[in-house]
């Protein structure tokens, strides 16, 4: 403990007040009104500490040095993350949440990595290495490279860069991993003297290994829920961090991310009807439903002239848009389709699934971006209690949050997941590039459905000759 | 046993705190509503930025060029985090008050 001194004082309270602001502007992030001055607020708390760290922080009675490379270090990482942040699009949103959510967990490894020959000579000739400050470096390395390892790879996913690779094999090799990396954690604590500075750089190593064997075998698909994961790893890492240091800020703003993140990404798991043990073994692939009956099913197409007489003479249409549709950048054209029939005297409205998108409300933010007025997105209980009233329902890009197994096939891996029930409707119209089956790798059998249509070819394509055809009539 | 409950006698303080920070983190966030996630998210994503206190620290005290070179790539990527984090999240955000002001 460093003794008083005004400007100690002054530091403690700058933390208090940083630490109230993560807290408000957490919880003013979860409301829709309060959500940008929350984000806002958050930030000032952030500047706060980091300011009065740099002006105050003392450690054995020396102040911070090295002062201008820690200015040039904030300066390239301000203009570098403020540049990245801007210019990337807003679909490539989650990878750009999980680069950054990885920054986070490699800053939290380097501080392990250079804290390490630092613990005390007398701490470990008293108790050895099993001691607060070897386990909360060792937990800090462990967790922070984890964390860096596996959002780079859920970047890559969610970037297209990196295939999935689902083998049993690589689950069990994961199981084995973990026991491993603990085993060497709990070898490292009960060393007697200080460990040669090489098994501190093996013990990184399977970390970081680690992180890429844990997200790999997950799918595409559930990236949301990892990223969101890794996310609460992060706040944990850095909470180790506060601990290490005794500092209050790091303390409570790292528990705070590690709680409210475990808590996001169970409701994350929630939204798709499934546990988070399930996410992360991976139940999806592979497994078939149980009554999937192979045979006589037949698949109708429509024409794009067809497509757009039916469109133009019915009152009420519903657009499910997917991850397809944002893949392809058809948002735009989505929006205008919608202004051209709503022009004509068509009721237009949208219908959002819970998970549409690479990450729950990430379909919000693209049609937004598109300039969709708020009121036309309905959320999905809306959506199908006005379903049977609807004319067509227009499928784009969209497949699993569709799928009629959900409610019907209690074998089929999304058996109970809530989706939009686009089969009451009286017409349905699925814009799909081929019969390609959706993330979740499963059958479905909406597009089998009398009642759909299909209109094949890339969303984008497809959506700018449909709105010359209903312009032409 | 009697390691562990010294070890617990010198962290209790810090103890507490994450105590009640487990808590508060989950009342602050359980009625988000499913649009909110993703900005959550990276709001919280940025709020764990506040490592870079420790990176700081770290390379203020570093008297070696090994934990300079280290320190500031660690500060380097901890603003990377914080300052991508919020910006990223702002322009999110940014969206729905667009469309909040179009009602």
């Amino acid at each position: 403990m460093e003794l008083f001194t005004p400007q100690i004082s002054i530091l403690e309270m700058s933390y208090i007040l940083a630490s109230v602001l993560f807290v408000l502007g957490l919880k003013k992030l979860s409301h829709p009104a309060t959500a940008r001055s929350g984000n806002l607020w958050a930030a000032g708390g952030m500047f706060l500490a980091i300011l009065f760290t740099i002006l105050f922080h003392k450690k054995e009675g020396e102040h911070i040095g090295n002062i201008p490379w820690i200015l040039a270090a904030l300066v390239i990482g301000s203009i570098a993350g403020w540049m990245a942040a801007k210019k990337v699009k807003m679909t490539a949103m989650p990878q750009m949440v999980s680069l950054f959510n990885g920054m986070g967990g490699a800053c939290a490894a380097l501080i392990s990595m250079m804290e390490f020959p630092h613990i005390p000579d007398a701490l470990i000739a008293r108790h050895g290495m099993m001691n607060g400050e070897t386990f909360t470096i060792l937990m800090g390395m462990m967790i922070g490279s984890v964390s860096f390892s596996g959002s780079m790879i859920a970047f890559g996913k969610l970037d297209d860069r990196i295939g999935d690779i689902k083998s049993r094999w690589l689950r069990s090799f994961n199981l084995t991993f973990l026991v491993l990396l603990v085993a060497l954690l709990v070898f490292l604590l009960f060393q007697p003297e200080r460990p040669n500075i090489a098994w501190i750089y093996i013990f990184a190593g399977l970390a970081l290994i680690y992180g890429i064997t844990f997200v790999m075998p997950i799918g595409g698909a559930d990236m949301p829920v990892v990223i969101s994961l890794l996310n609460s790893f992060t706040g944990v890492a850095a909470a180790f961090g506060g601990f290490l240091y005794n500092n209050q800020a790091m303390l409570t703003g790292g528990i705070l991310v590690g709680s409210s993140g475990t808590i996001l990404t169970i409701l994350m798991c929630k939204a798709m009807n499934r546990s988070l043990l399930n996410v992360i073994i991976g139940a999806f692939g592979g497994s078939k439903g149980a009554s999937a009956e192979e045979g006589d099913k037949t698949v109708k197409e429509i024409s794009l002239s067809d497509a757009a007489v039916l469109l133009n003479y019915s009152q009420k249409v519903l657009i499910v848009p997917g991850y397809g549709l944002a893949v392809a950048q058809a948002q735009h054209l989505c929006h205008e389709l919608d202004s051209l029939l709503t022009s004509k005297g068509v009721e237009v409205k949208y219908g959002i699934h819970p998970v549409a998108g690479r990450m729950p409300g990430h379909m919000n933010v693209l049609l937004a971006e598109a300039d969709v007025p708020y009121e036309k997105l309905l959320e999905m209980e809306d959506a199908n209690k006005e379903m049977a009233n609807t004319d067509v329902v227009i499928v784009v890009g969209a497949n699993d949050v569709v799928n009629p197994a959900a409610e019907e096939d209690p074998g089929s891996p999304i058996y109970g997941m809530p989706v939009i029930k686009a089969w009451e409707a009286k017409n349905v119209i699925v814009m799909k590039r081929s019969m390609a089956k959706g993330y979740a790798a499963i059958e479905n059998n909406l597009f089998y459905h009398p009642k759909n249509r299909m209109l094949f070819g890339d969303a984008k394509t497809s959506m700018q000759k449909l709105i010359a055809e209903v312009k032409n009539l | 046993m009697e390691d562990a409950l010294q070890f617990f006698y010198t962290y209790r303080e810090a103890i507490f705190i994450i105590i009640l920070s487990i808590f508060l983190g989950i009342e602050v966030i359980s009625h988000v509503p499913s649009v909110l996630h993703t900005p959550l998210m990276s709001g919280a994503n940025a709020i764990h930025g506040v490592v870079i206190i420790g990176a700081i620290i770290v390379m203020g005290h570093a008297d070696n060029i090994l934990s300079m070179v280290l320190g500031f790539i660690a500060v380097v990527l901890g603003t990377l985090n914080v300052v991508g984090g919020f910006v990223v999240t702002d322009r999110m955000l940014e969206m729905f008050r667009k469309k909040k002001t179009k009602n």
